[in-house]
Parts: C-alpha cells; structure tokens; sequence
C-alpha cells in the first residue's frame, strides 16, 4: 500500500505522453545486470489496521513501567495541547523555511523559541537547535576552537561531572580535527571539581561545565568559570532546562557569564519515546553568533515595509560555503522546537518553576525514603536538583533487576561510570507520594530479601 | 507578521491546568539559585492554542499544497506512522530502560535494520545517526577507520563531483579530508577521464549520489566503483535520491561500500519544518566493524528470541556513539510502520510511480517549451528545468518563477542547486501525487511563463498574497535581530 494514487488510465495516459509502452522503459539507463529481481526480507504489505494491531501489541510488550530514571532524558507531563498542535499537517509536514513567505507559521515559532531559550540561559542569541544534546556540546567545542584562536591546544577540559556519553559523542565527532578532551580532578566526597587539585598551565580552549552534574551535584558554577577565564579559555555551559527555573542561569556564572551553553531540550515538552527525536539547544553571546553552527532565523522587512521572518547568516552554512561551512549539519530538530515553544508557552516561567519545585521536592522525598533503608546511603554530599546519585552494599543490577520485575525503574545504574556500587535516581513533578511510597516499599524489599551482597 | 506570543503575553496569566502543585521547600544553597525571572509568556492556554494554530496556517506544507522541492523527497507522511509511533508503549519508554521492558521497541528496530539492509544491498545497518548529514559523517569517519585499521594513514582525500549536495565537501571536511572536485560532463554523468586522474594513494574515497543530484542515473557507476576500488579508495553513497531506485536497484549491488538513507526522504518520516531527519547508514562486509553504535542485535534463546543492544563490546573498533542514546527513535519507528504498511511488493511500486511522475512532468513542462538541463536522458525521481534563456530573453529568473508559484498555490521546487545548472528549477513530484496535481502544476508554470513572454508581466516583487511580500535577506544579516526584546516594540 504505497499510496499512490494513480488509476490504469492515468498510468496509461502518462506512459503516452512521455512516448514510453511501459514503466519500465524508464529504468533503461540503468545496466540491466544491475536491476534487482525481489526483495527478500520486506515482509508483504500491512494494512493499516494490521499494522496497529501489531505496533500495539509490540508497545504493550514494553509495557508501562514507574521509571525513577533520568541520566539525561526526563519524564515530565506534557500538556495535551503540545503535540496536538505540533503535530498538525502544517507544522508536520512542512520543511525547511527556504521559501520563507510561504514558511512564515515555522520562523516565526523558531524566532520565538530562540527568545524563549535565550531568556532561560541568560545568554544573547540561539540558533534553531541541533540534534540532542550529546552532539550539541560536540558542535560547542569545535564552535569554541574557531573562536578562541589565541590558544592552540585544541584541549578541552570537562568537569567532572559532565556526562560520560556526551564525551564519548563529542570525542567521536571532534577527534577528527583535533580534540582532546580531558577530565578535570574530582573530590570524591562531593562529586564535584576539586579545586586544591585543578592545575594552571594547561592552556585550554575551553572549559564545559554541566550543571547540575550527571551524578547530580551542583558545581560551584561561579568559581569554576572564573578559574577557567583565568586560564584563557572560554566557557561552555551543559544545562538541563527545567532547572534553569531554580538555578543561576549560564549567562549569569562567574563575572560575565558563559560564552555558549548547550544542553538537552527534551525536558521541554517531548517525550522519552527511547531517547529521540529530541533536540539539543544552543546559546551563546553576540559576540560569537558568526562561529554558531546550524540555521537561525532572524526577524527583518519585507517589501511593503511590513515586519516578517528568515533564515540568516547563512554565509556560515554548508549549502553555500560547502567544505569551508561552521559546520555539516542541514536540519533542526523543528518538529521538537515547535514542541517546546507551545511548551514554554502554556507553563511560561511560574509554570516551569512550579515543575522545577516539585520535581525537586518529590525527587527528596524519594531520596529520604530510599537511605531509611539498611545498605543505602547518598554517594556524595551537598546540594542537588532532582536526581541523586545512591551507594549501596552490594552489586546495583541484580536490585535494579528484580524491581524491575516488579514494574518499577528504579534508576539508572552508575556502577560503570563511578567504578562503586552506584546508580542514579530521579523523581520528577509526574510522581505522586504514593508512587514514591511504592518504590521505597519495593526497594526495602529487595534488599532485605538479601540480593548479594558485596564483602 | 502575526503578533508575537509575547505580545499576548499579560503578567500572572498562566495556564493553571498546567502547574503541578507548588513546593516551596528548595534546599539549595543561595549562591546557585536565579535571582532574576526570564521573559517566557503569560498567556492562557486557549492563546496559546489559537496562537500557534494561526501560525501553523501562515505555512505551506504537504498536506496542504504540492510541494516538488528537489531533493527532498515531500511525499505524503501517513497519520498512522505518527499515532502508532506515539502509543503510550513507544512514546513513554525511557531511552536507559532495561532489554526487558524494551523488546517491542527492539524488534521493531531490529526488524527496520533488516528491511534496510534488503532494500539497499548492505552486510550491516546502523540506525543511531540523527540526520542524513550525520549519517554522512559516520560514513566518512569508517571509511577513514578502515584505512587506518590496515595502517594506510596517507589517505586523507575524498573525491565529490561538482553536483553534490553541500554537506559532503562540509562533511570531509568536519572528518580532517580534503575535498578533490570531480567536474561532470555534459550528459550529466560523472567526467570519466577527470575521476581517472583525480583518484591515488591518498584516495580515502568518493562520495556519491545515484541517481545524481542532477536526476540522472550514474550509467558508469560499475566502472567508477572498479576505478575507485582499484586505487584503494572506498565509495559512499548519500541515500539522498533513494527513492528512485526503491526495489530496483540496490546501492551495495553498484559497488558502494557505505551509504546512508534519509529516512524523512524515503521512508516519509515528517520533515517537521526542518526535522527531525534520520540519517541510518548501511556497510559492506569490510565496514562492519566500525558501524557508529548502538546496534540491535538478536540472539535465539531456548524461550524465544531476544534483542539486545551491541555496544563497545561487541564493536571494539567502531567509529563511537553520534546522539546521547540511539539517535532518533521515533522517528525510526515510524519508518519502520511506513515499510511495513508498503511492504515487499510495495517498495517497488514506489520507485516505479516516482519515476513516472518525473518523467511526465518533464515531459509536459518540455512540450510546453520549458527547457530541460539534460533533454537527452531519462529522468529518474526528479529532473531540472533552466530557465537561462528565459533570464536572458524577458528576465525571468527561477527565483520569479519559484515565488510566482508561491502565488499560485505551489510550493517552489528546490531553485539554484545544484549549481552548475544556470537559473535551474529542480522538481521532485514524488509517487503520492496525482496526475491532476501535476497538470495543476504545468498550468500554472505555463501561465507564470506566457504572461511573462506575452504580457511583459514582472515577477520580481512576487509573491503577492502570502502573509508577507519578499523580505530584505540583506537587513536580516547586516541589523541581527534574533530575539524579542521588549523595547522594539
């Protein structure tokens, strides 16, 4: 069922006016030792009403677990007003604005959507967002060696706790011209930047900080930014949106804020659907607009004088400078922004807070029910947002496994990443005191049901 | 333009169905909170609705207009593609959820990496790159892998003839290759002779779209492949035009050893005003190795079958992770709906009438005496139209024609690319489009022209009746104004 419309007739009629018998006289170029016969492992055509029946019961495989994880992605409500727009037919299936009178509904919520997003950073401009946010810190730090031209080292410093994922992507994209990535010293108690150990002659390019951090601490984001301009290097940002609503804006860290910051958009309305499409946002000052990687829009005049929305900067892109383009990348994630605009619109800043405060709140009592058990305790110490990094007695997955069987997620397992008996938790502003009450139960009774115990 | 939501915007007006309940305990030392409170709307939830349809309707879109945009494949989008995708088994699944509450999600990916590695001739498929310019890059970066794995470390060159889209040369760039242009003869195949002296031992590989971005099929493509392979180099096909050789022709049969798909072309995933795309890339068995991960894999157990995710592991020398999970999930899935409801017989069907249109547009748009960029071949998915003789002879510009269509109720086809053809229109109709669209199309690009010709009417302040007139490009650049503020109101 290809969707094509087109009768015998029709068919019949077109051969003749092109002056072919067949259709396939128009595959005559091609050599014919090259023409396939079948394919093989296509299966035949559904319907449509097959092919729900099958997709729902593949999704009712997956079931619909209570998820206490983050690590990166966010399970918020998402207003039922959200997707309903965005996916309308004209936002769906629209594409990119180039003819921009006949795409004027997409700038303009593009334009809107770089002024929300700045607001939230603090920070002066945005482009129309990236892919996600692994690959927008990838895009910053290659953005950050085209600016910052005085050093050479093409050496990046990552705090500690910046997500080893996003490492892992930004090494991938950037090694290729250039860059290194290196971790800064951890303190063990607090997860954060040891700053007795930080040394000076490193001459890095840049520093990126993310905050919160992936196990969760916040960073002394001012002094951190501070001994990175101390060192000459310019400053990068990794943030989670809904806790710019509680916590210090980029824009506002150390004494001038962060040259470029970056993070995941998906908190902001899209859902977790295994991890994508989301969108990663990107914001920095004026002064590097030129360096920014990916399309903007800009708001400017028509003929008649009237106010009206386009692409701009494109100087910078690879359809017109090719292999001397800021960057490869050709799309946004426009479907995702739209998300977000409608989004940010509907909360506006006392909705997004209220989130943010009960995200935090929920994500403490999660946090207080889960260490009055025996074998559990908190990885480090200070303050956090709403996920917490959790130690426990004994080896993390066979827990996390068998509360799994009893339909609970009850985090992410951080044994890997940290080398302990670790994992990670959150509790966002979707879980009811009995939902947490439910994990902690299950929790208590895992662990006193005696799952090994490490010596 | 419309207003801004800003500008709707009243201070303590809130979408209170929205908020949870308040919490005003934050333990959270002072020194990291927000003192200040950035400018998001105060708008009720039924401004926001309406505002943001109105928007919507300011665009062109496929649902809603014929949109032969060159190269981009605008075909339909099937609604069940999105509801499916959106179930609540889909939609709610965290990225970081075990193997167990995710079999349904994975077979379904699984099952998608299998009918991709059918319908392009490929050993192995990797979903995880987010767009075709990403799926560009991991290409590039195996091929380089590869070349370092045999310890071939000179091969730093990557050929692209003139007519490829940007992102190649921008993408062997961001990769640390040079870019070696390769120029095109004028059948509209790559120049032979010119790729026979441009390839060597510093060849890392060519990069290649067939049919070409000029909608011709590539007839030499066996010989390229022998000449390139010959010199060591690799070849990388952009699955750009894909959809014109859909169950005929297979990529990894011409002798590619790297591709990848754009799923929001072929596979109709929404184009979303701008993405998401997806941008899966296929291997030859040489390549496997280096796939970007994650993969999915299948094991047989004695309870039935069972997916997992192949990470570093099992891929020791892959080229690494590209997204922070595996790349644009949903989106996958709603290929993968969109090849299972086309199904086996089905894919050819899409090449087949795809190709068609093409070539009855051209054929239309020929007889009615617009002149075609390469008359003397067949058309495969999309063809050109030049409108120099018509630029010279009444000064009418593929620009005047693309916004006069605006007028009309067309979309414009894609204008000026690929390059090398002066004042080029290049049209894609795609398979979902009826022969009365096309005709619709031919009248209305027949009265643009004969009222140009005829009646000496003028384009250049086209188009008239979309919500705003042609706008300054030049003061959208010189005077930056990218965000709201207040005080220009």
């Amino acid at each position: 069922m290809p969707f094509i419309p087109h009768t015998e007739e029709d068919t019949r009629e077109m051969l003749a006016v092109i002056g072919v018998d067949s259709i396939a006289d128009l595959f005559d170029e091609i050599p014919a030792q090259l023409l396939i016969d079948d394919l093989k492992k296509v299966p035949e055509a559904l319907t449509e009403m097959q092919v729900a029946r099958l997709m729902r019961e593949r999704a009712a495989i997956d079931g619909a677990p209570m998820c206490f994880i983050g690590a990166g992605a966010y399970e918020h409500h998402i207003p039922t007003a959200v997707w309903d727009i965005a996916t309308r037919g004209e936002f769906y299936s629209a594409y990119t604005p180039y003819q921009a009178e006949a795409s004027q509904g997409t700038l303009q919520t593009i334009y809107e959507y770089q002024t929300m997003i700045t607001q939230l950073t603090a920070l002066d401009v945005s482009n129309a967002s990236l892919y996600d946010g692994a690959s927008a810190l990838a895009e910053a730090a290659l953005m950050a060696v085209r600016i910052n031209r005085r050093v050479t080292t093409r050496r990046i410093l990552l705090a500690p706790g910046v997500n080893p994922v996003y490492q892992q992507v930004a090494e991938a994209i950037g090694s290729a011209q250039g860059l290194i990535f290196e971790r800064l010293p951890q303190n063990i108690a607090s997860g954060n930047v040891d700053f007795d150990e930080l040394v000076d002659d490193l001459c890095p390019v840049a520093v990126v900080i993310q905050q919160p951090s992936f196990p969760g601490t916040l960073e002394d984001v001012d002094r951190l930014t501070a001994w990175a301009n101390a060192q000459g290097a310019l400053v990068i940002a990794i943030v989670n949106p809904t806790s710019l609503a509680l916590l210090k804006a980029p824009g506002h860290w150390g004494d001038a804020g962060v040259d470029i910051a970056c993070g995941e958009g998906q908190p902001l309305g899209v859902p977790l659907s295994s991890g994508g499409p989301y969108f990663g946002f990107m914001t920095c000052k004026q002064e590097h607009v030129r360096q920014m990687p990916g399309r903007i829009v800009g708001r400017t005049t028509d003929l008649d004088g009237k106010a009206g929305f386009a692409l701009t900067l494109q100087a910078r892109e690879q359809h017109i400078r090719r292999s001397k383009a800021t960057s490869n990348i050709c799309t946004n994630q426009g479907l995702m922004v739209t998300a977000a605009t409608i989004y940010m619109s509907l909360l506006g800043f006392a909705g997004l807070a209220r989130v943010a405060r009960a995200s935090h709140a929920n994500t403490t009592k999660l946090v207080l029910g889960l260490c009055g058990i025996d074998g559990v305790e908190r990885l480090y110490d200070g303050a956090y947002f709403h996920e917490v990094a959790l130690q426990l007695d004994r080896p993390v997955a066979p827990v996390l496994s068998a509360l799994a069987d009893r339909g609970i997620l009850a985090g992410f397992d951080l044994t890997p990443a940290t080398g302990s008996n670790a994992l990670l938790v959150c509790a966002t502003e979707t879980k009811t005191d009995a939902d947490i009450a439910a994990c902690v139960a299950a929790f208590g009774e895992v662990m006193a049901a005696g799952s090994v115990k490490s010596a | 333009m419309s207003k801004l939501i800003f500008d709707k915007s009243r201070s303590g007006r809130r979408a209170f169905a929205q908020a949870p309940y308040d919490s005003m305990a934050v333990a959270i030392p002072d020194a990291l909170l927000r003192t200040d409170k950035p400018r998001l709307p105060e708008a009720s939830e039924l401004q926001t609705v309406r505002h943001y349809t109105r928007l919507s309707q300011l665009n062109f879109s496929i649902d809603t207009q014929f949109y032969p945009l060159g190269s981009c494949t605008m075909k339909y989008n099937p609604r069940a593609c999105n509801a499916l995708a959106l179930l609540p088994g889909f939609a709610g699944r965290h990225p970081l959820g075990p193997v167990s509450h995710g079999q349904g999600f994975l077979s379904c990916m699984y099952e998608l990496q299998e009918m991709l590695k059918d319908v392009t001739g490929m050993q192995g498929v990797s979903l995880t790159p987010m767009a075709g310019a990403q799926g560009e890059l991991a290409g590039v970066a195996m091929i380089k892998a590869y070349h370092d794995a045999r310890n071939d470390h000179e091969r730093n060159e990557i050929i692209c003839p003139d007519a490829a889209h940007g992102t190649n040369p921008a993408t062997a760039t961001m990769c640390g290759c040079i870019v070696k242009e390769v120029p095109t003869g004028a059948d509209g195949d790559i120049d032979f002779e010119a790729l026979k002296a441009t390839v060597g031992p510093k060849t890392a590989g060519i990069m290649l779209t067939n049919p070409s971005t000029l909608g011709v099929f590539e007839r030499r493509i066996k010989e390229v492949a022998a000449v390139v392979h010959e010199a060591g180099g690799l070849l990388y096909y952009d699955g750009a035009n894909l959809n014109a050789i859909l169950g005929k022709v297979r990529p990894g049969d011409m002798g590619f050893d790297v591709i990848h798909m754009n799923l929001h072309k072929t596979f109709s995933t929404p184009h979303g005003g701008g993405g998401p795309g997806s941008g899966a890339v296929g291997v030859s068995e040489r390549l496997l190795p280096f796939m970007p991960i994650p993969v999915v894999g299948k094991t047989e157990t004695s309870e039935g079958l069972a997916y997992d995710w192949l990470t570093e592991k099992d891929l020791p020398q892959s080229i690494g992770r590209l997204s922070a999970f595996m790349g644009n999930a949903g989106v996958l899935l709603r290929a993968y709906i969109y090849m299972r409801m086309v199904g086996r017989a089905g894919m050819e069907r899409i090449a087949e009438y795809a190709t068609l249109n093409a070539n009855y547009l051209a054929a239309r748009l020929s007889d009615a005496g617009f002149e075609l960029a390469f008359p003397s071949r067949r058309a495969s998915h999309e063809f050109i139209v030049t409108l120099k003789s018509e630029a010279r002879s009444v000064s009418l510009t593929a620009m005047d024609v693309a916004k006069a269509l605006l007028d009309k109720n067309y979309h414009a086809p894609t204008t000026y690319f690929p390059m090398l053809v002066p004042e080029c229109l290049l049209i894609e109709p795609t398979e979902t489009e009826s022969k009365e669209t096309l005709d619709g199309f031919v009248a209305a690009m027949i009265e643009i022209a004969t009222a140009a010709k005829e009646d000496g009417v003028s384009y250049k302040e086209a188009p008239y009746t979309m919500p705003v007139r042609r706008l300054d490009d030049v003061k959208a650049a010189r005077q930056l104004d990218l965000v709201y503020k207040p005080e220009q109101e």
